[in-house]
């Protein structure tokens, strides 16, 4: 075949896609470099560790939302979700005595069946993922509070539960690096999702399905079964998140979760991954989670007061968006 | 006429690998087929034609099992199925490539190929394994393609290539191909041809969708005409002259109505675009069109006409290029900046982009023009909006039951009035028509071509972009044919169809020497 059309732009794209990546990822480490410069306290281990334990919840839960926002879709109940999967582990846990395993099991099936359910109404009844998980964020916040009674739920009997979180496996080996199991989980969690994207079916079709979802369909795939099976992973995500953030606070707060969803889906954003589907990386969702808490500490210790980071959080989103549109118009 | 006549490349006694009969087919308020049938021989090419909302890619689309039918009998090898999913008409061995490509552009040449069968190792997707499939499939239709690189980044001809070896991977005992040339060039259809005839030698039955009359000549072994949604008659390719096809499709000989050409060459310039540029897609375009003059603009899919045009009215960002209307120089940036220089754009896409179909034909045919009728307390002059949209709606023939009527219920054809009504109102004297008649059927058709010569002879701009190079041949003065962003030359409006194509897959190395005078004085 003859070849005078272009070999122009051949592998642009896949540079530029690295380029936003490389600009999040220098986004934060020029976070780093300014609060180190500007605050000696902030390089110390103990508020890297600080740091990097507060990013272990938003950081689950965006990987989480990751994954639907790929396939051109959306989760709004990540936070309810989480807050859902926390209250079940309570009731499994405290309520009925059960062992911490089937704690921990029940919460995340408990997220996977309410992922299935989103998944359902968006895939079977056509009902858009904004409007399903909007209704779903309600209904899991109402749920929460209905089955706790409106109280939190203590986790006092359950003597293993807050090492889920606080506990260091590795600070038991080498105790100068007392790293919170919290973070480990949510490098694994990275780690299992970044598998699942790049070397599963499921991936693949989490990608092509926001790439052009109709495709797919002619393609001969079962699109509403992929579909809704993302959903549930998200969901099962949640439930570890759930089990992250009880485990932190000893205790399944129903009332919290709320907002959660938008801190994540912030973290996407930042990360790289398009609002409009087909593509996207869990790397850049976790360099976009860290940005900010790394924002909200350093901030913190240079005593901003509080209602500002959110301001600065506000700007950045924009900002990542911005570049991202600045970079595709060069193109 | 009604007895299938036996291909010669197989004998009478063979059992089809298709046979479509009485097959019928509705949409909410059209009917796309009534009783069409259709049958297909293994180791045959078998083409199928008709106008525009003919019914052929309904049919196809019921075969592999986009849509399924309403009525009929579809019989694979002799046996009665019924094909209800893409899926299982790959199974049976089904495969089409699609008219509007189908591809996920995010993904690689080679993931688009095997979407829904990645080879997977324990689980988990074999990479390797699936780039060199895709390798081996390239390489059997002597196609350079990497087999990694994103289909994004790829032009429309190499994107129409890996939709053909996705088809070709299926190994379909019957292959579909929609418009398969759309977008080739002579070489690339040259290779095209090659593998069609390879597929053939091996038994594989291939029905073929084109509008090129010379394409069916060369490949087909027979050919079946469809009209209104209803099977005419098959014929064989080689030996039926093009004349009776012609008529058959359309139903009657073409010729009364072709264009009375005014002569407006010394009418003054309305319109006059010098040196556009943007990226890839518009590459130094010049021409101008003149009072009462029909400009039509020909080319393969993606050669950039509608970016022109967009590019024009302002909806998308020019880098480079002056822009005159009426011997003055505007300054376009965005599309209210071309209403006010008095430019209309009527898009392909009407229902997304031309149309507010969920507001009334008054609004739709007022909404470019509400300052007009807003009075002193920004409230909306009603009584005004009606009194002009009834007098469009008559002088156009719009045919809705009253100016209240949503424009979404409306006919294709009434719709593209109503947007038609719009920029006139708006005082609009050049007109930018994007596929003017996409979607539209027949006998709207041939309104829309007398509307368009009555706005001409009444002075207005018109320029007149389509795929379709009847449609172009029979309304243009003269016509203006891009190949990759390029304007490769402006040819007047007798041309031949072979002159169009010539310069409608002209590439790149050669425009320079071989354009013709590109700047119309």
């Amino acid at each position: 075949m003859t070849d005078t059309a272009a070999p122009a732009v051949k592998t642009g794209p896949r540079i530029s896609g690295a380029f936003h990546r490389l600009l999040a990822f220098s986004g934060l480490i020029a976070l780093v470099v300014a609060f180190s410069l500007a605050s000696p306290n902030f390089m110390q281990t103990q508020n890297i560790l600080a740091i990097l334990q507060a990013t272990s919840v938003n950081g689950v839960l965006a990987i989480a939302a990751t994954l639907v926002i790929i396939t051109g879709g959306i989760d709004l109940s990540v936070g309810t979700l989480m807050t859902f999967c926390a209250v079940i582990a309570g009731v499994i846990l405290t309520y009925w005595g059960l062992p911490l395993p089937v704690g921990i099991v029940g919460a995340i099936l408990a997220g996977t069946a309410c992922g299935l359910v989103s998944g359902t109404i968006i895939a079977k009844m056509k009902v858009p993922p904004f409007i399903a998980t909007l209704g779903m964020m309600l209904i899991l916040k109402g749920l929460s509070l209905v089955i706790s009674g409106t109280k939190p739920i203590y986790f006092n009997d359950t003597p293993g539960f807050n090492q889920i979180a606080l506990g260091s496996a590795v600070g038991s080996v080498f105790p100068a690096v007392p790293l919170p199991n919290g973070v480990l989980v949510l490098f694994a969690v990275a780690l299992v999702a970044a598998f699942v994207l790049s070397k599963t079916a499921l991936g693949r079709y989490t990608f092509a399905l926001g790439s052009n979802e109709e495709a797919v369909r002619l393609s001969g795939v079962n699109i509403d079964r992929w579909k809704i099976a993302v959903y549930a992973v998200t969901g099962a995500i949640c439930g570890v998140a759930g089990l992250l953030i009880a485990s932190r606070l000893n205790s399944a707060q129903p009332a919290l979760g709320q907002g959660y969803e938008l801190d994540a889906i912030a973290a996407v954003v930042i990360g790289g991954t398009s609002l409009s589907g087909g593509r996207g990386t869990v790397v850049g969702t976790l360099i976009g989670a860290l940005i900010i808490s790394v924002l909200a500490n350093g901030l913190r210790i240079l005593s901003v007061p509080q209602e500002w980071q959110t301001v600065v959080t506000g700007t950045i989103i924009i900002l990542a968006v911005y570049a991202d549109i600045l970079r595709r118009r060069a193109l | 006429m009604a007895a299938p006549i036996a291909p010669a490349s197989a004998s009478g006694a063979a059992v089809p690998l298709v046979e479509m009969t009485d097959i019928d087919k509705s949409f909410p308020g059209v009917r796309a087929l009534a009783k069409a049938r259709f049958e297909l021989l293994p180791g045959e090419v078998h083409a199928l034609m008709g106008e525009n909302g003919a019914g052929k890619s309904t049919l196809m689309k019921i075969l592999s099992g986009v849509y399924t039918r309403d009525a009929g009998i579809v019989l694979l090898n002799g046996q009665p199925v019924d094909i209800t999913s893409p899926r299982q008409a790959q199974d049976l061995g089904v495969g089409i490539i699609h008219q509007e490509l189908a591809l996920m552009r995010d993904l690689t040449a080679a993931q688009n190929i095997f979407i829904g069968r990645e080879p997977r190792r324990f689980g988990i997707l074999d990479e390797r394994q699936l780039n060199r499939d895709a390798a081996a499939i390239f390489a059997s239709m002597n196609l350079k393609l990497e087999p990694t690189v994103r289909v994004e980044t790829l032009t429309i001809a190499k994107q129409q290539m890996v939709e053909i070896a996705k088809a070709l991977s299926y190994r379909s005992r019957v292959l579909i191909m929609d418009e398969p040339t759309a977008a080739l060039n002579d070489a690339e259809i040259a290779e095209l041809f090659a593998i069609i005839n390879r597929l053939k030698a091996e038994g594989v039955g291939i029905v073929y969708i084109s509008h090129k009359m010379d394409e069916i000549k060369r490949i087909s072994d027979r050919v079946t005409i469809m009209r209104d949604g209803e099977y005419v008659g098959t014929v064989p390719g080689a030996d039926t002259p093009i004349e009776t096809i012609i008529s058959m499709m359309v139903g009657r000989t073409l010729s009364s109505d072709t264009l009375v050409i005014p002569n407006t060459a010394d009418a003054p310039i309305a319109l006059e675009v010098k040196n556009l540029n943007r990226g890839r897609e518009i590459r130094d375009v010049s021409f101008s069109v003149r009072k009462g003059e029909i400009l039509g603009f020909a080319g393969l899919m993606g050669a950039g006409r509608t970016e022109v045009a967009r590019a024009i009215f302002g909806a998308d960002r020019r880098e480079g290029g002056d822009i005159w209307v009426h011997g003055k120089r505007v300054g376009i940036s965005s599309p209210k900046d071309a209403v006010e220089a008095g430019i209309g754009y009527l898009s392909e896409d009407r229902k997304h982009f031309g149309l507010a179909t969920g507001l009334d034909v008054r609004n739709n045919i007022a909404l470019a023009s509400l300052q007009r009728f807003t009075g002193p307390a920004g409230v909306l002059d009603e009584a005004g909006m009606q009194k002009e949209a009834v007098g469009y709606i008559r002088q156009l023939a719009i045919k809705t039951p009253s100016d209240t009527q949503e424009a979404r219920l409306l006919s294709g054809g009434n719709q593209q009035k109503v947007v038609i009504a719009k920029w006139l109102l708006r005082d609009c004297d050049i007109l930018i028509f994007d596929e003017p008649t996409r979607g539209i059927d027949v006998g709207a058709k041939s309104e829309i071509y007398k509307l368009l010569n009555a706005l001409a002879a009444e002075g207005k701009a018109i320029i007149v972009i389509s795929s379709e190079l009847p449609e172009v041949l029979r309304l243009s003065h003269r016509i203006a044919v891009m190949c990759e962003g390029r304007l490769t030359g402006i040819l007047p409006g007798g041309a031949s169809q072979e002159e169009i194509m010539r310069l409608a897959t002209l590439r790149q190395s050669s425009v320079i020497e071989s354009a013709p005078q590109r700047k119309m004085a």
